[in-house]
């Protein structure tokens, strides 16, 4: 069961400061290697140590640990404007911070967890996710491998899909049965730390966008102490925290990306208008139509933080397990998906053959690539079913 | 110092209801009937003759209020 949990977030001077620092490093670290980051489909190393040097791999980390306690209304921020300079770069830390509010919201009332969120904190440890698994298509409701446990130590192997950044993070964090007997669904969640696990490399990862996330495929291979093993079963855990978290944040740094191509094609026409002054262009009325769906996108994702904020500060446990609510979020990570796709395109007609071009500053290809894979990772149309099956018994209001 | 092309742009883009010359460098150009529509043009035109781009925390209606408080933002970004 959830418990209330009012992360007080910072003051708004302080805030404000932390969001300059973001863009700071954003402009001076993270743009800069996002084109060679692209290309080589490698790991987006400078601007996750940037923003290790900046604490910021423990924002939501209460203050008590040692974090810097961002609510999730503030993290989703940071993760918009990360957006704006890098979607790789921006992917991993919204990840990383997905599997941050697993641990904040579900096992604070343990020592060993506690322990290890401090040891985050002083050490900004970088945590990858391994849900999926060959052999259940990407749901993440089942898993075929179990934990063996003996005595007080367990073994766990898993034949992951996909690892995101698996080779650069420090800890992982597992999900698989409770244990050979138990059913697909009746799954538990396993942190393993460096030392913990080895990976077999068995998937590359070369795809269209999103290519710094490195989400290749391995076998793992781990054993470790039964205190690793998340105290609820991991239904709890990703209705609570995992689903709400992922989907608000993964949206917030989509809506950082489409922002960047508005501003791209805002330039481009402030460009254009600077050369030929007379009158409106057609692009300058396109772009006025781009910004009103950038405005839907993200007051969509306003409500919807607002209201998960809200559960978490009430911890109410009834609110977050109704229908209604998952519909919601399910329907934001629908929407921002979509829009995104929608934004880009627009931007990139805005632009023209400039956009179109890798050596333009105008150039939206990395923008048009990562913006088709928003709507694939949990897709979309998975999403849509199970929104439809729950639509069939939930009446709005 | 760069008074003299400011004057000649809000002339020509500034669609005032009094005659520039008429304006003293600190005369409320609003009052003189700038729009803020209007102001886009004058800032095209000043980003395209002092080569410059006026960020978005300076697009506001003090940047453009007066001749003097135009000269002074563009002193700032040509330096």
């Amino acid at each position: 069961m959830m418990k209330p949990l009012c992360q007080k977030g910072l003051d708004k001077d302080e805030f404000s400061a932390l969001i300059k620092q973001v863009h700071e490093i954003g402009k001076t670290v993270i743009l800069p290697a996002a084109a060679d980051v692209d290309s080589e489909a490698r790991f987006p190393k400078e601007g996750i140590d940037a923003l290790k040097e900046a604490k910021l791999l423990s924002a939501y980390v209460p203050a008590d640990l040692g974090g810097m306690e961002l609510n999730i209304t503030q993290l989703a921020k940071v993760c918009e404007i990360l957006g704006q300079y890098c979607g790789s770069t921006a992917m991993v830390y919204a990840m990383h911070q997905v599997l941050v509010a697993c641990l904040v919201h579900h096992s604070l009332g343990d020592g060993y967890f506690r322990r290890y969120l401090k040891e985050l904190v002083e050490e900004q440890r970088l945590i990858a996710s391994a849900t999926t698994e060959v052999g259940i298509s990407g749901d993440l409701r089942s898993s075929i491998c179990a934990v063996n446990v003996e005595g007080d130590r367990f073994t766990l192997n898993k034949q992951a899909p996909v690892i995101s950044y698996g080779e650069d993070a420090d800890d992982l964090m597992v999900t698989c049965r409770r244990s050979e007997d138990a059913s697909a669904g009746d799954q538990l969640h396993v942190l393993l730390k460096k030392g913990d696990f080895e990976l077999e490399h068995t998937f590359s990862w070369d795809t269209m966008g999103f290519r710094g996330t490195c989400s290749d495929g391995y076998n793992i291979t781990s054993s470790g102490h039964v205190q690793q093993i998340f105290p609820e079963p991991f239904s709890e855990i990703l209705s609570e925290a995992m689903h709400p978290s992922a989907h608000i944040l993964w949206g917030s740094l989509w809506i950082g990306i489409a922002t960047d191509a508005v501003n791209k094609a805002r330039s481009y026409v402030r460009s254009a208008a600077r050369k030929n002054p007379e009158g409106a262009q057609v692009s300058s009325l396109r772009l006025a139509e781009v910004a009103t769906t950038l405005q839907e996108m993200r007051h969509n994702m306003y409500v919807s933080v607002k209201n998960y904020q809200e559960i978490l500060e009430a911890g109410d446990s009834a609110a977050i397990s109704n229908f209604g609510f998952a519909i919601q979020i399910n329907n934001l990570k629908l929407s921002c998906s979509e829009l995104m796709v929608d934004i880009v395109g627009r931007s990139l007609l805005i632009c023209g053959l400039s956009g179109y071009r890798n050596d333009s500053e105008y150039s939206l290809s990395r923008h048009i690539r990562d913006s088709y894979g928003a709507a694939l990772m949990v897709n979309n149309d998975r999403i849509r079913g199970h929104n439809a099956t729950m639509l069939t018994v939930h009446r709005e209001g | 110092m760069h008074s003299e092309k400011v004057r000649e742009i809000l002339d020509k883009n500034g669609r005032l209801s009094s005659p520039v010359p008429d304006l003293s460098d600190d005369s409320d150009l609003y009052s003189a009937g700038l729009t803020s529509l209007a102001t886009v043009s004058v800032m095209l035109a000043l980003e395209d003759e002092f080569d410059i781009e006026i960020p978005d925390n300076m697009l506001s209606r003090k940047t453009f209020e007066s001749i003097s408080s135009i000269v002074e933002t563009v002193n700032e970004l040509a330096e």
